[in-house]
């Protein structure tokens, strides 16, 4: 095993543990945390297979692409930061309706 | 969720976990990509760094576009209502005072180093506005506020200031050929410019999304309404 699919594994391990806990967790900031994991366990997985050249110069391209994607992420986080403030101000939750929780408030 | 619903999930996650690594084990170990077809174009590029010749140059619409992401971010920070932020008192710390009075201009310079070091090393617009940014917030935290009496002219004048530029050149570039297609031997020139200008532009970008909306809320809604 090279060390350029050493760590693309290993990205692979840090992607799955943040789409596991993007599904398993309602708590919305937790979410955010999670779906941030999965951002860098790509950005890892990018980056550790552009160094797979003869040359031992990494692959440019995928690292530019992961510059761009850090500046999207960052956006995107703070963009969801603000609207879950806003959810909060508006419903006083953290977490999202679930529909096994509504149901039973719909009955009664 | 229950128990055996759980079990199903990471039973998925854990297959689709180990499909990828066989994937990535029987990638063959070495793959050229782009690196041999950069290298031999980045004489044309006007920059010696592989990955701002990427950025700016023969991917330059990627930038652009990331550029406007982060504005369009803030756009929808502020439409979301960024809560009003009431300035903070001044500082009774002479500790804090003193060493932010010494970190500062230290962070202003490095971004300078890092924003003209990024055409032939690591480094660049977006780190040097992180950078910008990391010292405004510093200042800002302190509860030195120059940021926050900016007048709201100012502050679309630099938010916008970036992605005008860069819109700018672009759209000036088909007087020569193609879209974001630098002039022959000039490349380095308008790399710059775009660069100076989406820094500060990143920099305010970033700080007010941290901030969370408009700085001086208050203060900025008189003047409109003065206006």
């Amino acid at each position: 095993m090279t060390t350029a699919q050493f760590f693309a594994i290993i990205a692979i391990g840090v992607i799955g543990v943040g789409l596991h806990a993007l599904i398993i967790v309602p708590h919305l900031l937790r979410k955010l945390m999670a779906l941030n994991i999965v951002g860098v366990g790509i950005f890892l997985f990018l980056i550790a297979l552009a160094s797979r050249t003869s040359s031992g110069e990494p692959d440019p391209v995928p690292q530019a692409m992961v510059l761009t994607g850090i500046v999207v992420s960052i956006s995107a986080t703070a963009l969801m930061t603000a609207l879950i403030r806003r959810y909060v101000a508006l419903t006083g939750k953290t977490e999202l309706p679930n529909r096994t929780d509504e149901a039973p408030s719909d009955d009664t | 969720m229950s128990p055996l619903k759980h079990l199903l999930l990471a039973t998925l996650l854990l297959v689709g976990v180990a499909i990828m690594i066989e994937a990535v084990i029987l990638l063959p170990p070495e793959a050229e990509g782009l690196q041999p077809t950069v290298s031999t174009h980045l004489g044309e590029s006007g920059v010696s760094n592989p990955v701002t010749a990427v950025l700016l140059n023969f991917r330059g619409y990627d930038t652009l576009l990331e550029i406007l992401v982060l504005a369009t971010a803030l756009w929808a920070v502020l439409a979301v209502g960024g809560t009003a932020i009431v300035p903070r008192p001044q500082p009774t710390n002479s500790l804090l005072a003193a060493l932010t009075a010494c970190l500062v201009p230290i962070l202003v310079l490095v971004a300078a180093y890092l924003l003209w070091i990024g055409a032939s090393r690591p480094g660049g617009a977006f780190q040097a506005a992180a950078l910008l940014t990391a010292g405004a917030l510093l200042l800002d935290l302190s509860g030195y506020n120059p940021i926050r009496r900016l007048s709201v002219w100012w502050l679309r004048l630099l938010l916008l200031i970036g992605p005008a530029v860069f819109l700018g050149a672009a759209l000036l570039c088909l007087r020569y050929g193609e879209l974001l297609t630098y002039p022959a031997g000039y490349a380095k020139y308008w790399i710059l410019t775009i660069e100076v200008a989406c820094t500060v532009s990143i920099g305010f970008i970033l700080l007010l999304l941290v901030l969370g909306g408009r700085p001086g809320e208050d203060a900025t809604t008189e003047r409109e309404s003065v206006m």
